[in-house]
């Protein structure tokens, strides 16, 4: 853990306590997760008791406490989208992954979340790929989308190879 | 002193005061879980409703957190309290089916089948072993985690309460008594929070009668010196 | 740009900023909200600038980035002045067409005209489009002309006027006077009286007060929030100032959920903008008002939109509510004073103040005053932001505004308030929509997401949809609601997924009853809502899935039979392919082979639907 990053983001807040929530999304941002070394931290600099900050943690759905993946799959289950079938998606996906809404792939390439509305009801069923919308999807447009992020995966390993 | 009605009677309740208190004091029995007189009232259970009447106007509401005030009329047993009260006891006890005390209450209120699928929880979150140590003892050891029907009181990460000091008082204040010390030689263990901590031994009677840990925190905060407990309390006259 | 300091020098600086705009000038606005987003209008906007680059007659046309226009189902939306030629589904693709022919010519594309879907008249002009026709959009309205990250854009339409007056021609209580009786209500869902609410802050005892604006917005197919936030984040702004000012407070929070980065952002730097030029801060406008605002971000939990929720969450807390026998007026942040309103009801304020409340209140019903912003989504036509008098009614926003339902499929019922409101049969579509009037039925106005279902939405399967997503954002704190959403999920499921016996119906309205009755806050309070009015108005189809096991709209999955008609198969194969669990055989006709029809093993159906969307031919049926 980088402490230094930790502490500026402490500092960006004038180490306030009722700032926890907002220094907390900075971290998640950045780290991709909040791990418990750094919630430790954070709790002794900011001089809250680590079970408050678990509470705070666990309470609220944009924290992590386990790492997430490269990509993050957000399938919008919204009431306008629901009505247009986005559950299906979810389930399509649970079948091309392997994995539930809150639970990251094994190599760590994707994590399949629902959010209760996007705001992009009019293009429903909406899924969001790392902040890229993908609109008026389906069950059968599934499997390419995550072709795309598949294929840049492999640019990805084979550039680093 | 603030007065009001009770059941048909004349009651009195101190400012700042809470329905449920005065109720007790009173002798009036209303159910509840979730209530101590040593913590704030939190409202969690739901079984303490009550109606009270302002103003021409009746609302239905936890007597633990409504304020006392002047001039109200307050009924403890209408038919739609009770209606309300038997329908959360059912809730809690299709919760929690094996805790006794949950169903010696359930049968109590002539609850006689529960209508759900029973779970098998024992912890019924009323908060108090949460409170307790938070706003009592101050060691800040365990709290409510997650939300929904994923609450739990729990330890930091699930794991073992490393802030906690074995004083024992979530144990003696949990309604439904799910959480368990236990007492084997040297050590004292908290069950349900994997707390076990070595006991200290009096150097006079050679009993051990607390933990380590929970003397250093009390001897770092009030600045004692370092021989201050070695003699239990008893043996010190 | 420096400070202004007096009513003078921003009327100044407002005439500079006009006069240097020429209003003959042919101007390209592309909608930049989220919808538009979606469908690529960036490409179209970087199309533009290349198109106007290359072009010798780029440098004397405008090209701006706009908040949302509303009508998202046809986005990305352009609109050329100062013709107010209207395109919608732009491509990029369209930008030099657009730019040579409408812009240097005055030409129309026909292609890219709104057609009306009766007649097949193309239409030019924005307001004559039918989704704009009936709306009045006196609050969405500017959205289509301003930039939200240049003030000047705000103040070239007339931002700040409202709040010159409210500082320099008004005392704090004439202005609570103004709003009382204008008989603003709550654009959140509560409908509490604004003018209200503010007096009984500014009477309770305490120096330090707190306005909050409640942009949590979290009910599931609302986004007009955001859209204001997003594209005229001013408007709120300058409605909290002037709140403030009436209020005698000094400080703001702006809580935003963090699910909407752009809002944040433009509220961001609509505050940054506004303090440059002495709009915000110390001593406004030299008026010797200070007030200041900062923005908190939401964590991702519905419950904080509830006011007592949202202030423990600015408060560096988990956002669980409490009991409101001491209201947040008397005492809220911090145990003081604070008013609370949502985004839509600020956005109001500077409306009023600057028209008066007489001209207001000749808009809307007799209790509810003004208009409303609704989210029209679900199964209708013109999908988007549509903002109406109160008083219209749900036909002529379905029908009128909204171009009825697509396929030509039979309207159901339009769910209003979001997880807090209920469904509203096709039987009472000639209802006016106000917030006493919706509440009578059963639902209510809530934040205004409004949400249309025709007859391929099962309803059981909807009170279900709602029942899990509140048992999920419950804080769960109260038995009642934890407990309550839980079991009638439950319950719900297993209608829905054939084990449903009559008693359930019972057991669904006693426990909503006592959900409601005993719980401590709004979303408890408000739970059941889904469950009873689908009740209600639709107990039939819960008959019809408990006593028959079957699901007439043929949504809930374990009650529906896949077949593959063997006389319609061609067996290409196609269906087998797609199907992930190996439950469809046959052989397929080639040159060489036969073939067999395929067939569904109804054992090994998993029922996911791959197979019927798969196959061309329609030969799968689904009953």
């Amino acid at each position: 853990m980088d402490v230094s990053a930790i502490d500026a983001i402490i500092e960006r807040y004038e180490a306030n306590p009722s700032a926890i929530l907002a220094i907390l999304q900075d971290i998640q941002a950045k780290e991709k997760y909040l791990p418990k070394e750094v919630l430790e931290h954070v709790g002794e600099r900011l001089r809250i008791p680590l079970n408050k900050i678990y509470r705070i943690a666990t309470f609220y759905r944009a924290f992590s406490l386990q790492p997430r993946g490269r990509h993050e799959i957000c399938v919008c289950l919204g009431t306008a989208c629901h009505v247009r079938g986005a559950p299906r998606i979810v389930d399509q996906l649970n079948l091309q992954l392997g994995i539930r809404p809150g639970e990251t792939t094994k190599d760590r390439q994707f994590t399949l979340e629902t959010v209760n509305c996007l705001g992009v009801c009019a293009a429903g069923p909406v899924v969001a790929i790392d902040g890229q919308y993908f609109g008026k999807m389906s069950p059968g447009k599934v499997e390419g989308v995550l072709k795309q992020f598949r294929s840049r995966e492999k640019e990805r390993v084979d550039g680093k190879a | 002193m603030i007065s009001f009605m009770m059941d048909g009677q004349p009651v009195e309740g101190k400012e700042g005061g809470n329905l449920l208190e005065v109720a007790l004091d009173a002798g009036i029995e209303i159910p509840h879980l979730c209530y101590h007189e040593s913590v704030k009232p939190y409202g969690a259970c739901r079984l303490c409703l009550v109606e009270v009447f302002r103003n021409g106007r009746s609302r239905m509401t936890t007597a633990c957190t409504y304020p006392v005030q002047n001039g109200i009329e307050v009924h403890t047993g209408t038919e739609k309290v009770l209606r309300a009260r038997r329908m959360i006891m059912e809730l809690i006890l299709a919760m929690c089916p094996g805790d006794k005390k949950i169903q010696q209450m359930a049968q109590e209120m002539g609850i006689e089948e529960v209508r759900f699928k029973k779970e098998e929880k024992d912890c019924i979150l009323c908060g108090l072993c949460a409170r307790v140590c938070d706003e009592v003892v101050g060691a800040h050891a365990i709290q409510f985690a997650s939300r929904g029907d994923r609450r739990e009181v729990t330890p930091p990460f699930g794991e073992e309460a490393k802030n906690c000091i074995a004083c024992g008082a979530c144990v003696l204040v949990c309604p439904v008594d799910v959480i368990g010390m236990k007492e084997e030689g040297d050590e004292r263990t908290i069950v349900r929070w994997k707390r076990t901590l070595k006991m200290k031994q009096c150097k006079v009677c050679g009993n051990y009668f607390a933990p380590w840990f929970q003397v250093e925190k009390f001897r770092e905060k009030a600045g004692l010196p370092k021989d201050f407990f070695d003699v239990c309390y008893s043996c010190r006259g | 740009m420096g400070r202004l300091n007096s009513p003078e020098e921003l009327e100044r600086f407002r005439s500079e900023i006009l006069s240097q705009r020429d209003v003959r000038q042919p101007l390209i606005t592309v909608c930049g909200g989220t919808g538009c987003h979606a469908s690529g209008c960036h490409q179209v906007v970087d199309a533009f600038r290349k198109v106007m680059e290359q072009h010798a007659q780029g440098n004397g046309v405008g090209l701006r980035v706009t908040g949302c226009h509303g009508f998202c189902e046809r986005g990305p939306l352009v609109v050329i002045h100062p013709q107010k030629v209207f395109y919608q589904k732009v491509k990029p693709e369209d930008a030099a067409a657009i730019f040579e022919k409408t812009v240097l010519k005055g030409e129309l594309l026909e292609h890219l005209l709104y057609d009306h879907p009766a007649t097949g008249e193309k239409i030019g002009k924005e307001e004559e489009v039918p989704f704009y026709k009936k709306q009045m959009r006196i609050i969405f309205g500017n959205n289509g002309s301003i930039d939200p990250q240049r003030i000047e854009d705000y103040l070239a339409v007339g931002g700040y006027r409202a709040l010159a007056k409210a500082l320099f021609l008004m005392k704090p209580q004439e202005i609570i006077n103004e709003v009382k009786k204008a008989k603003l209500r709550g654009r959140g869902g509560g409908g509490f009286p604004a003018g209200v609410k503010w007096e009984q802050c500014r009477n309770a005892p305490g120096e330090i007060k707190y306005v909050v604006c409640n942009a949590d917005e979290g009910d599931p197919g609302a986004y007009m929030d955001r859209s204001l936030l997003e594209g005229n984040p001013h408007s709120v702004l300058e409605g909290m100032i002037i709140g403030a000012y009436a209020i005698g407070s000094h400080e703001g929070y702006v809580y935003v959920r963090n699910e909407y980065p752009l809002a944040v952002e433009n509220i961001g730097i609509a505050i940054r903008q506004a303090r440059d030029l002495g709009l915000l801060g110390r001593n406004i406008l030299g008026s010797g008002f200070d007030f200041d605002v900062k923005v908190s971000r939401g964590g991702g939990a519905f419950v904080c939109g509830e006011s007592t929720a949202l202030m423990a969450s600015i408060e560096g807390n988990v956002g669980e509510p409490r009991a409101k026998h001491i209201h947040t007026v008397i005492s809220g942040l911090w145990e003081r004073p604070t008013n609370l309103n949502n985004v839509e009801t600020w956005a109001n304020v500077p409306v009023i103040i600057d028209r008066g409340a007489d001209w207001y209140t000749q808009i809307g019903t007799e209790e509810s005053k003004g208009t409303k912003i609704f989210s029209l989504v679900g199964k209708v036509n013109n999908t988007g932001l549509v903002e109406v008098p109160m008083g219209i009614t749900l036909r002529e926003i379905v029908y009128d505004i909204g171009g009825g339902i697509p396929g030509g499929k039979k309207l159901k019922a339009v769910q209003t308030g979001g997880p807090s409101g209920g469904c509203i049969p096709e039987s009472l579509m000639d209802l006016p929509v106000d917030f006493d009037r919706l509440t009578e039925v059963g639902s209510m106005m809530g934040s205004g997401g409004m949400i249309v279902m025709d007859e391929s939405t099962c309803m059981v399967d909807v009170a279900k949809y709602f029942m899990n997503f509140l048992k999920d954002e419950s804080c769960g704190k109260c038995t009642s609601c934890r407990e309550g959403t839980k079991r009638m999920h439950e319950l719900l499921t297993d209608i829905t997924e054939g084990r449903g016996t009559l008693e359930h119906i019972d057991l669904l309205e006693e426990l909503g009853w006592v959900t409601a009755e005993a719980s401590l806050c709004a979303l408890g309070g408000t739970a059941p809502n889904p469950v009873l009015s689908t009740i209600r108005y639709f107990r039939d189809e819960y008959k019809e899935h408990i006593l028959n096991k079957r699901c007439p709209a043929k949504v809930c999955r374990a009650l529906l039979k896949y077949r593959i008609l063997s006389e319609v198969c061609t067996m290409c194969g196609r269906c087998a392919k797609a199907c992930p669990s190996g439950a469809i055989s046959g052989k397929v006709k080639t040159k060489k082979q036969e073939g067999i029809p395929f067939k569904i093993d109804q054992e090994k159906c998993i029922k996911c639907g791959m197979c019927f969307e798969a196959c061309k031919f329609k030969a799968i049926e689904v009953e």
